[in-house]
């Protein structure tokens, strides 16, 4: 008994000194995970930290503000800067969850242009820093799709001609985009639909023609792992993620641009964040021109300034061309549109519910 | 008696035969062997009827113990089968050809391995390694941090739940069967609400001493509520080592001069200590378990074992957590091991042998 | 006894020091039961603090919500004037246009705009932006009259369900988590409603959550009474190796059996393999096993079966054998004996094991989550849902509180067919 209490508490001592030893001169960026974490690790993270000395945790985590507002409530901020979506970034910042942030001492751009103009429109927030522009899109296996292909969003809900089970996000974001795009609706025009009431209905009336075939997901890297065993013939997914299993693990995928839903990740700084001044630093490092463009080596997802569209060169392989991978390439953006997170706003908490009530009919 | 003698010869020539039938239709011995298994235990386990049983009631008897086998084998396959798919060398959760022919190529300790270098900054390089694994390696950590609240948390619930157990026992407590209730609640009362309700009174500021910023990622947050979750199987333990307690050792103690310290000592504690110790070890293995406290109050520092798991499960199942869970399942036996030789001690010194 | 003192009664029995024996004896007893309590108040204190304030917190909660008051302090209190008639008076506005422009500088958290028309929104779906924008344009609006420069802005602000609602949301305390808990709300009347078909999911998800449970409280049962009947009966030596097989499951971590069961149930898993094998099933018609209601419960019944065989067992094992050979003897059959003799005395056995598990199956919550798929969303996880994601606090706390209350019925009913003093494990 006495040596196992003796080991334990050996146990509990080391534990407590790695726990202090890593804080030191280090700040903690919360993100996506998986491949998308990686391309900040190998664009953002390295360089900064060659750069100032300051290391960089990096935890993972599935979006939503949840943890961030209950540790702002608690008053017990662990997090420094949080990658986050649109809407998150907006009510959050309606909240009182993130520090406001002054556009004017963002790094002016390659080409000399200030941050306000070089930023893409819509990207800077006040309480925010869009670095990436990404999309939800479906895709599908060459290997076990048959011979004839998919193209447009309304083949994704057409099990006749493609039987087999669909990968959807368990959400209704931005599955009744899609729906409705599916149904008919041309992409520009989908908001101004969804304002009336009965297009939701119409949108709910879509997704249950292939409710049966669904397998819901929840995390990023989960769609990549449904169509490489197997699970799903088709599924929508963050471009990126296919695109990197695509481009790094060799996988037959195919991305279906017809009908994307496109968003803006942006940095926010948690308020009462422990190390605010270094997460601020690194915020205006990593969304200099050069990070960005950077960036664009490791995954799909388009940078948000414009001085570093130029710069966008080929995968860390250096044999596919990133331009063309891209979101924002004029190709895929012929039924494209933006997510409007306005509207999401709006109507999240009420959709959540319907959504649920109509998965768990 | 020999087993022979158990079976009833038809019986015996019908098991035969239903082999004899299975490795044709399968056509392979692992499946006949298996099968055989299946169909053999009851028989073995038969026991003898009395004189006037039918033979319907033989068949009977034989019928409820193959039922019996069956759920013996839906209790206990899903912990054995595990740890074989945890050497496989594919990332697939199930047996691969290479596995069922036992090719010693289609086993690897790569998700073993894996448990180690997961989370390294660097795996490949050499110097510093170890600190590295230490400090960064993901399971390594959460296997840190579910000791620590384990230990700490069983040692808070075994001091308080003895205690009150001690109380609870006595024949002059007020309220026994209110406050009973009481402390066995936080074993009803849905984790989840538990949590939730944890979740909003440990963010509170200015409520905790030494603690302004509230107990919301602090370790000690964690180890509150697993010392709560722990207390009911202390109390629930140790009361079962009093039941039958005499009372009169304790004045006989006294009256040979015993003081209280010194009865508590000598006398009741070698009676409780074995229920002491399988309340700890059951108060151990639920703070090692326990994952929704964890999601609610903690935050990356405090990641633990099922919480990592929960988040693997979740996300990218791969077979690191197999290999985890195996050792998982390794320490619940040695815990067993060690509850089951608690018993037969206790019952020893209560006189309570069942010979 | 002779040496009777001058304070004891003449005939009363005293001790050596005088004092009458009863007294004595009270005195005593009063020192025994004070001593007894100081040893469970320590637990008792522990638990208070750690168990029994937090779920008073979440009770307090579910019913205070103190967001009206905190962004508009000064128009929380002028808005309680007003008749619910028409529209409020000028001077409302005024004070409302005032405090949203000082809200709107506020940067603390629960106390922004963006907090209240969160809280709005959950009364009015879509009125969340009306707050928020209307806000944002507020400072242009320096002199009246605000209501004709307010309703400029924004048509909705001529509503009277809008002006309604705030009303009632600058109360601090509110029972709207209980409605929308209940699949309830205000209508633009005030009067209390059910919600649109569509969006009602709590309800029918609390009925789901009780069948469900029951069912697998069934399905325990089942299965338990003729293990538990068998160990029960067999020579103990043989029964303590077999209950080995029942408490390693019991010992074995939650997600240890859970991710067990996904690679046994999943579609290229091992049950799947063996029924293909054994060609039962053909190659290409593998069954879906996990990710919906089979794999829930499946992985749940064994996740509770010891629950259930334990106290059976207990019970069982008290049962002596010679009830039955004597029925046997006086001529009933077997079936006839074991109805008539045997079964009855098993209740209080049933009774536990099924409570029990029934008590602990309507919190799961991990289990479903992750092998349950569409159908593993139960009332937990909603709750959790509303704690960590949607973030709406105060409905995941009444969801609690609701189902505690159900959860406690129980453990009542429990507490009083079998008692906690009787629960007991290995």
């Amino acid at each position: 008994m006495k040596k196992f209490l003796t080991a334990s508490l050996s146990i509990l001592a080391l534990g407590a000194v790695s726990t202090a030893a890593s804080a030191e001169g280090s700040i903690t960026a919360v993100s996506w995970g998986g491949a998308y974490t990686k391309s900040q690790v190998k664009a953002y993270h390295e360089p900064f930290t060659a750069k100032t000395g300051i290391k960089i945790n990096s935890v993972d985590y599935s979006g939503g503000i949840a943890e961030v507002k209950a540790q702002v409530e608690a008053g017990n901020v662990s997090w420094d800067i949080v990658d986050v979506e649109l809407s998150d970034a907006v009510r959050g910042c309606d909240e009182g969850i993130f520090e406001k942030i002054d556009h004017s001492t963002l790094p002016a751009g390659a080409d000399g242009k200030p941050a306000q103009e070089d930023f893409l429109p819509g990207t800077l927030h006040e309480c925010a820093v869009a670095n990436i522009v990404w999309s939800t899109i479906y895709a599908y296996d060459d290997t076990k799709i048959g011979d004839k292909k998919p193209t447009t969003m309304a083949d994704f809900f057409d099990t006749k001609t493609w039987a087999g089970k669909r990968g959807l996000r368990k959400g209704p974001k931005p599955n009744l985009e899609f729906a409705l795009i599916a149904d008919g609706i041309a992409a520009k025009d989908v908001y101004a639909e969804l304002a009336k009431p009965e297009a939701i209905d119409r949108a709910f009336a879509k997704l249950a023609t292939i409710k049966g075939d669904v397998v819901w997901w929840e995390a990023g890297a989960q769609p990549p792992q449904l169509l490489a065993d197997g699970e799903v013939l088709m599924t929508t997914a963050y471009n990126g993620r296919i695109f990197n299993a695509v481009a790094a693990e060799n996988k037959p995928f195919v991305i279906v641009w017809d009908g994307q839903v496109w968003d803006i990740d942006l940095w926010a700084i948690p308020k009462g964040a422990p190390n605010k001044d270094k997460a601020l630093q690194f915020l205006k490092f990593s969304t200099e021109t050069e990070q960005l463009a950077n960036q664009a080596k490791y995954i799909a997802y388009g940078p948000a300034r414009l001085s570093s569209a130029p710069l966008v060169g080929k995968y860390e392989d250096g044999k596919i061309d990133m331009g063309p991978q891209m979101p924002t390439a004029p190709a895929n953006l012929t039924n494209a549109v933006q997510n409007d997170f306005e509207w999401w706003a709006d109507n999240q908490d009420a959709l959540n519910e319907r959504f649920n009530a109509w998965l768990a009919q | 008696m020999t087993i022979l003698d158990r079976i009833p010869a038809p019986g015996y020539v019908a098991y035969v035969i239903a082999v004899v039938i299975a490795f044709f239709y399968t056509g392979t011995l692992i499946a006949t062997i298996g099968f055989a298994l299946v169909l053999g235990l009851p028989l073995f386990f038969m026991s003898e009827l009395p004189a006037y049983a039918t033979w319907l009631e033989k068949f009977g008897q034989y019928i409820f113990l193959l039922v019996c086998t069956c759920i013996f084998i839906f209790l206990i396959t899903p912990v054995l089968v595990i740890m074989p798919l945890s050497f496989n060398v594919e990332p697939y959760f199930t047996f691969t050809e290479g596995m069922l022919s036992l090719d010693p190529n289609a086993y690897s300790t790569r998700w073993y391995k894996d448990i180690f270098l997961f989370g390294m900054n660097d795996p490949d390089r050499t110097e510093g390694w170890w600190s590295d694994m230490w400090n960064n390696a993901t399971w390594v950590g959460a296997a840190l941090n579910s000791f620590k609240f384990a230990v700490l948390s069983t040692i808070v619930a075994t001091f308080f739940g003895t205690l009150a157990a001690l109380g609870l026992s006595r024949p002059e407590m007020p309220f026994r069967s209110a406050i009973t209730s009481l402390l066995i609640s936080p074993m009803i009362v849905p984790l989840v609400i538990t949590a939730t309700g944890m979740f909003f009174f440990y963010a509170k500021k200015d409520v905790f001493p030494f603690f302004p910023d509230g107990l919301i990622n602090k370790d000690l947050g964690i180890i509150l509520a697993h010392a709560t979750l722990g207390v009911p199987f202390v109390i629930i333990t140790v009361t079962a080592t009093l039941t039958g307690f005499d009372t009169s050792l304790i004045r006989a103690s006294r009256s040979l001069g015993a003081n209280g310290w010194t009865t508590f000592r000598k006398v009741i504690m070698p009676l409780i200590l074995p229920g002491m110790i399988s309340g700890a070890l059951f108060a151990f293995i639920t703070s090692l378990d326990e994952v929704v406290a964890v999601i609610f109050l903690a935050d990356v520092h405090q990641v633990t074992i099922p919480r990592q798991m929960f988040s693997g499960i979740r996300e990218q199942i791969s077979p690191t957590i197999l290999a985890v869970a195996t050792i998982l399942v390794l320490i619940s036996i040695a815990l067993l091991a060690t509850l089951e030789l608690l018993r037969r001690r206790s019952e020893r010194l209560r006189g309570l042998s069942p010979g | 006894m002779t040496d009777v003192t001058a304070s004891g009664v003449p005939g009363e029995i005293t001790t050596t020091d005088g004092v009458p024996l009863k007294t004595s004896l009270a005195r005593a007893t009063r020192r025994q039961r004070l001593q007894a309590l100081v040893l469970v108040l320590p637990l008792l204190l522990f638990l208070l603090v750690a168990f029994v304030l937090p779920i008073g917190e979440m009770l307090f909660r579910s019913v205070y919500s103190p967001v009206g008051s905190n962004v508009l302090p000064n128009f929380s209190k002028v808005i309680q004037e007003w008749d619910g008639e028409d529209l409020p008076p000028e001077s409302t506005f005024e004070v409302f246009v005032k405090d949203m422009r000082a809200a709107r500088e506020n940067n603390e958290i629960g106390k922004t705009v963006g907090n209240l028309a969160t809280r709005i929104n959950y009364e009015i779906p879509g009125s969340r932006g009306l707050f928020t924008r209307s806000a944002r344009k507020l400072k242009n609006i320096t002199e009246g009259p605000y209501k004709e420069a307010l309703i400029g802005l924004d048509k909705r602000w001529e509503n009277q369900h809008i002006w309604r609602t705030l009303q009632r949301v600058s109360h601090d305390y509110t029972i709207s988590f209980y409605l929308a808990a209940l699949d309830l709300k205000y209508d633009a009347n005030n009067d209390i409603v059910r919600a649109d078909p569509l969006y009602r999911i709590y309800v029918p998800i609390m009925f789901k959550t009780l069948w469900l449970s029951a069912l697998i409280t069934a399905i325990c049962l089942v299965i338990a009474y003729p293990v538990s009947y068998l160990l029960a009966t067999l020579p103990l030596r043989t029964s303590n190796l077999l209950m080995i097989m029942v408490l390693l499951p019991f010992w074995t971590s939650l997600l240890v059996r859970t991710t067990a069961w996904i690679a046994m149930l999943q579609t290229e898993g091992i049950v799947n393999d063996i029924l293909v094998f054994t060609q039962i099933i053909p190659e290409g018609s593998r069954i879906q096993m996990v990710y919906n209601m089979t794999g829930t419960i499946v992985a749940m019944v064994h996740i509770l079966l010891p629950f259930m065989i334990l106290p059976l067992y207990s019970v069982m094992k008290t049962i002596p054998p010679y009830y039955m050979r004597a029925a046997r003897s006086l001529g009933a059959t077997g079936t006839y004996s074991f109805i008539k003799v045997y079964f009855p005395q098993t209740i209080p056995g049933i009774a536990a094991g099924t409570l029990l598990v029934f008590i602990l199956a309507i919190g799961y919550y991990i289990t479903p989550a992750l092998v349950g798929g569409n159908d593993g969303l139960l009332i937990s996880n909603l709750i959790a849902d509303h704690i960590k994601k949607t973030l709406n606090w105060s409905l995941g706390a009444a969801l609690g509180a609701i189902l505690l209350a159900i959860v406690l019925v129980f453990y009542w009913l429990y507490n009083k067919l079998v008692g906690v003093d009787n629960l007991k494990f290995g």
